[in-house]
């Protein structure tokens, strides 16, 4: 079974209601419990009702992030390797349709990039691409990886779902995690906004993490697209995905992200009605850290310093720095500054937090937490 | 003081070491800290997850161990991370290479999210590692049984967990670990779960040889502050053990008439 086949089984519309109709007494009740016991407390932290005592719950969160990882955050880079896609994603900059230029980095160019990386800190690698059979091919990734071990003992994967005996090969060349965001959960929105390509399948996509887990991947990032539809339905379908994958694949870590639209190629409009506001990110975070105690959150660049520096302290345990989202991107980064001297206009979406990695980590630092480059050693698995 | 000679001092596979409370390095706000707080618990023995340094040359990025002085304390490898025996075996290998003690603190959790420990593979490695002349301080449920079979193979320690790992509740699997003290050839070290200086000197109180407590004392307010705190417990509970048995807790009245008088 997997779960594509049971998805339809989460009584959205019910939790949806109950959000709606909330208290600020069944919140409060739910907050003196320190948990979340189910999708029904979790849709009550995330009901406008919450917004009383968010105070409450931050601090909640806060104790249970720092009990369960430490005063601790780890770090990472995205590096990309292409933006040749064939996929028609409304919103995405790498959409087939978007005009940009398109290249698919060579493997050389991707261990210099990795090296600086690597200079900046970084023991920790995120290798993202576009969905491109020919041009991002098994083969490509995996010599990718072989060719960055090296320099980073930690890399995970954000490119086009595979079959489980596609996935084989690349957990064998060393790589332990594997990225798939869902973007939307609504099967209607998803439909509309995409419209050609592979990923038109819905449970396809949805299956992809059960697919890397039986591969072998020992970490599982999901997440969901906020700004696509309705956030409240995004955060509890997706608080619904993270429970069944943490208890049937349990010997994987879950992270969750819930990364929000940001200007991208394309110019896909967010609707305002979809939007989420910083306050509602706050309640959404800490509502999941009630949820899932000991699922890793993640935060990227996305987001401004300012709310990055806040949200570090409220439940987040990862966070990139210093990224481009552009293939070849950091090619063109000076290394002191670690800022673009040149951009060829191919990134998949502008980042609002240009920090370099050093500048971040020394926020890390006087927030009182420790950045951590290095949690992983490839002796452990070759 | 003269209070101190009647303590006996804690002693792993023949090293003697100055505390019986052991520390734990993950979860720090800086390393900075880590330091401070391992010098002010008095411990001689700290353990490193592996994955965090680097085994392969110094490295600014992954530098815990240029924050411990091996002249002062163990630093004793462990296998966090492992998620088999294979990977353990591999992994404790590589840090002897690296140049680290050969001694390794057994863990393996294929669960990510308690890091319960695997019982048999905590075995099928401890047999290896044993063999191939490790000092192998396991951790493991309070299973009995198994702390038995792991000091058949050799291992220099059981580490049997209170309650779960960070998760502060003390030693909630009393029984177990009595029967584990109980039946002890090996040093036992209640490791996990330990959230209060009254819970380490409970464990030691209850006859336990040392304790490992690494989340209480790094996520504190004060680290440096709560390390201390720990290791007065531990002193405490250690003195009261070398005292002399205190009267035995009872809530019954002692029969005015003898049941044994009719033999004497």
């Amino acid at each position: 079974m997997s779960y594509s086949e049971i998805v339809s089984k989460v009584p959205v519309d019910a939790l949806l209601e109950i959000t709606r109709r909330a208290s600020p007494e069944s919140v409060k009740a739910v907050l003196s419990r320190g948990k979340a016991s189910g999708l029904e407390d979790f849709a009550r932290l995330i009901s406008p009702a919450a917004d009383s005592s968010l105070e409450w719950q931050a601090s909640l969160a806060q104790g249970l992030t720092t009990k369960h990882f430490g005063k601790v955050i780890r770090l990472f880079a995205p590096l990309y390797l292409s933006n040749e896609c064939i996929n028609t994603c409304k919103y995405c900059g790498f959409s087939m349709r978007n005009r940009i230029p398109r290249v698919t980095i060579p493997v050389t160019q991707v261990v210099e990039e990795t090296r600086k990386l690597a200079r900046q800190g970084f023991r920790s690698l995120l290798l993202v691409a576009g969905e491109h059979p020919r041009h991002v091919s098994n083969g490509y990734v995996e010599e990718c990886i072989r060719a960055c071990l090296d320099l980073m003992p930690s890399i995970a994967l954000e490119v086009g779902p595979m079959e489980t005996e596609g996935y084989v090969p690349l957990v064998q060349a060393g790589c332990e995690g594997l990225i798939v965001y869902q973007e939307t959960y609504n099967r209607e929105c998803y439909r509309t906004l995409h419209t050609a390509g592979p990923k038109k399948n819905y449970d396809w996509r949805l299956d992809t993490p059960e697919r890397a887990y039986d591969a072998g991947f020992r970490r599982i990032g999901i997440g969901a697209l906020m700004g696509l539809h309705d956030w409240r339905y995004e955060a509890l379908m997706l608080a619904a995905h993270a429970q069944y994958l943490t208890r049937h694949c349990w010997k994987a870590q879950l992270s969750v992200s819930f990364p929000r639209m940001r200007p991208a190629s394309g110019g896909y409009e967010v609707n305002s009605s979809h939007v989420i506001r910083d306050r509602e990110m706050v309640r959404l975070v800490t509502a999941l850290r009630l949820l899932l105690p000991h699922a890793s959150f993640v935060l990227s660049t996305r987001e401004s310093p300012d709310f990055r520096d806040g949200m570090m302290r409220l439940g987040i345990t990862q966070m990139s720095a210093g990224s481009s989202t552009e293939p070849g991107g950091y090619s063109s980064f000076d290394e002191t500054a670690w800022k673009a001297s040149e951009s060829a206009g191919g990134e998949q979406f502008v980042i609002a937090d240009d920090r370099s990695p050093a500048e971040v980590a020394s926020m890390i630092r006087k927030s009182g937490y420790d950045p951590v480059w290095k949690d992983f050693d490839q002796s452990l698995v070759a | 003081m003269a209070i101190e000679s009647a303590m006996e001092p804690l002693v792993i596979a023949g090293r003697q070491f100055p505390s019986r409370l052991l520390l734990g390095t993950g979860k720090f706000p800086s390393n900075e800290r880590m330091r401070e707080t391992i010098e002010a618990s008095g411990t001689g023995l700290v353990t490193v997850a592996l994955k965090r340094a680097s085994l392969s040359g110094k490295d600014p990025y992954a530098d815990i161990l240029e924050f411990i002085d091996p002249a002062k304390v163990l630093v004793l490898p462990n296998t966090a991370g492992a998620m088999n025996a294979e990977e353990a075996i591999r992994i404790a290998r590589l840090a002897v290479a690296a140049g680290l003690p050969s001694w390794v603190k057994l863990e393996i959790h294929p669960d990510p999210n308690y890091l319960l420990p695997d019982p048999i593979e905590t075995l099928k490695a401890a047999e290896v590692l044993v063999k191939e002349g490790f000092t192998v301080l396991p951790y493991i449920n309070a299973d009995p049984v198994l702390a038995l079979r792991l000091q058949d193979v050799g291992c220099a320690t059981v580490m049997p967990l209170g309650s779960p790992i960070g998760s502060n509740r003390g030693i909630e699997n009393r029984a177990q670990i009595a029967i584990i003290i109980e039946q002890a050839r090996v040093p036992v070290v209640v490791d996990a779960g330990i959230g209060m200086p009254s819970h380490a000197a409970a464990a030691i109180e209850m006859g336990a040889d040392a304790v490992l407590v690494n989340t209480a004392i790094a996520v504190a307010g004060d680290p440096v502050r709560m390390a201390r705190a720990f290791a007065l417990a531990v002193e405490a509970a250690e003195m009261a053990r070398g005292s002399g048995q205190p009267a035995p807790v009872s809530w019954k009245a002692s029969p005015t008439s003898p049941l044994t008088a009719f033999a004497n």
